[in-house]
């Protein structure tokens, strides 16, 4: 019989994150800090919203790009929140989840032999969307120095004259980093002076501790060169809805709408009915979350502080990127020994890229008292390992 | 940062002002502070325990009564509200918009107890007109606490 696989695929190795899920999955009593989506239920206005509109039999395709209403809310949304203008009948289109949009934003602008910077540690998928696109990705390492932020000096660094495109993957998983007004603005002056374009995948963009985030798209001269993503899965507690959104300029959306058209149709129509809603009223429930988000940001921080464990602070979504490397494991072996003998999983920092050597990604997406549990636990682990080494 | 104290403490007493300091950023003699100051305005009336009795082996019935009554000249509900609010027996007293004028919540014994207070002694007051008494058969959610299920955390356990 012939090779039935595409050779491309076969390259591409599976997501790091699930090996770990398979060996916590055995551990039945495990505590879990390696989740990637929030603890909140989606509120139930939204539900109710979804509920009714099966009640009311829309149960149909919506048009390829989404709900003509849902587009004009998410216009709304941006223009509210980064004062940014788009057209919601040719630049917005309802994705699948955020990661669709990935997928189709890398596909509608590249070709084999283009390079793709990633800068890592990062979500999963970028990678072998961009290699599944035919293009050559490319990592930028990020630095625990500069709080894992895209520093100009790295950009430069990376470009080549095949160079087309950088995602921008902030507010950042794993490392909680964000990018600030600053720090874009040094980003932005090299894209438009090396002419390339940016896909700004910012899921957590209402998930930040700080300042209000900043969108890429609100500085001179980059809505026109910027695929703009964003959903309702950590905003609203909206992980299985599976909706995100995508804004680009006509051109390219163009051309990603077709990618769409022919391999998903259309995002559900019942999360994209709850969707207007969370739009619309939801404002209260992202600002009730964000704010317990950052208590429990807090919490952790102090206690990390109190244990002698390093860590940058961590302004945006909903992780904490602890060091490790004082205890002179990988960050594999480290989160394998935390699961063996203290039951704890947390996700090893590798799992997001090879730079993530050395650190772990811990979740906050918990109840402070689920913390506590786990903390104590992290605590005794650490303590066990220092008098190990001594 | 009052909004704040108030929303988590109102849903948990029993934190501490170092934890509240941590997860507030703020400065722990600022909380104490803070919370001194809203104990002395009343703005904190108390810190109590949610018990859900229907879980004890101590029986306790709670009723809510409608009482419709006669306001008075110059004091309006205020007194007999106050005739009401002094039995100890006698949970809550609110003035109510609509078909009656007060609500009463009540905790008693038996049902037996509940219906000789309301039979002897509030429905005998002078100014109550009529009394309409309900008992509470289940607590389904009380204070924003569901009280029929426990939370369980359905997600997988490690996902990107």
């Amino acid at each position: 019989m012939r090779n039935p696989l595409s050779e491309t695929i076969v390259t591409i190795k599976p997501s790091g994150i699930r090996k770990f899920f398979d060996l916590v999955s055995e551990m039945e009593d495990a505590i879990s800090l390696g989740v990637g989506e929030p603890d909140f239920d989606t509120p139930w206005h939204i539900r109710d919203e979804g509920i009714y509109s099966l009640e009311k039999g829309r149960t149909f395709y919506t048009s390829n790009a989404g709900l003509k209403e849902l587009k004009i809310e998410i216009v709304k949304y941006i223009e509210r929140f980064q004062g940014v203008s788009y057209d919601a009948d040719h630049e917005v289109i309802v994705t699948v989840g955020g990661s669709e949009a990935i997928d189709i934003a890398l596909r509608a602008m590249v070709d084999p032999g283009d390079e793709v910077l990633i800068p890592q540690p990062s979500y999963v998928s970028y990678e072998p969307c961009a290699v599944l696109a035919g293009a050559k990705p490319v990592i930028i390492e990020l630095k625990e120095e500069n709080e894992f932020r895209l520093t100009a000096k790295e950009l430069r660094e990376a470009i080549t004259d095949k160079t087309k495109i950088l995602i921008l993957p902030f507010p950042n998983n794993p490392t909680g980093a964000i990018m600030e007004r600053k720090d874009l603005e040094a980003i932005a002056e090299i894209i438009r002076e090396k002419d390339l374009f940016v896909i700004s995948d910012e899921i957590y963009a209402e998930l930040t501790y700080k300042d209000k985030h900043v969108s890429i798209v609100s500085l001179p001269g980059m809505q026109e060169r910027t695929v703009l993503i964003n959903g309702f899965s950590k905003a609203y507690a909206m992980t299985g809805w599976r909706l995100g959104y995508a804004c680009a300029p006509r051109e390219i959306m163009e051309q990603m709408l077709k990618i769409h058209q022919f391999a998903i149709m259309c995002a559900p129509t019942t999360s994209q009915y709850a969707a207007v809603e969370a739009l619309r009223n939801g404002d209260g429930d992202v600002a009730m979350m964000r704010e317990s988000y950052n208590q429990r940001r807090r919490f952790l921080m102090h206690a990390f502080k109190e244990m002698g464990l390093t860590c940058f602070e961590p302004y945006g979504a909903f992780y904490v990127f602890p060091c490790i490397k004082e205890f002179g494991m990988t960050s594999d072996e480290f989160a394998n020994r935390l699961l063996q003998e203290e039951k704890v999983a947390v996700v090893p920092g590798t799992a997001f890229g090879d730079c993530g050597e050395g650190f772990l990604r811990i979740s906050y997406a918990y109840s402070i008292d689920n913390l506590k549990i786990a903390l104590e636990k992290i605590n005794a682990f650490i303590t066990r390992l220092r008098k190990e080494q001594k | 940062m009052r909004e704040q104290i108030l929303a988590i403490i109102e849903k948990n007493s029993r934190i501490n002002i170092k934890e509240l300091a941590i997860i507030l950023g703020a400065e722990e003699i600022d909380i104490a502070n803070e919370l001194k100051a809203m104990e002395e305005e009343g703005v904190i009336c108390g810190y109590h325990t949610m018990i859900d009795w229907e879980k004890t082996s101590i029986e306790k019935v709670t009723a809510l009564i409608e009482v419709r009554i006669t306001p008075q000249r110059g004091q309006g509900y205020d007194n007999i509200a106050e005739r009401i609010y002094k039995y100890p027996e006698v949970n809550s007293v609110y003035l109510i918009s609509g078909g009656y004028d007060l609500l009463v919540t009540l905790d008693g014994k038996s049902l037996k107890a509940v219906s000789s207070f309301v039979s002897d002694k509030l429905s005998t007051l002078e100014g109550v007109l009529s009394t309409a008494t309900h008992f509470i058969l289940k607590k389904y959610k009380d204070h924003g606490t569901i009280l029929t299920r426990k939370y369980e955390d359905t997600r997988e356990k490690v996902t990107p």
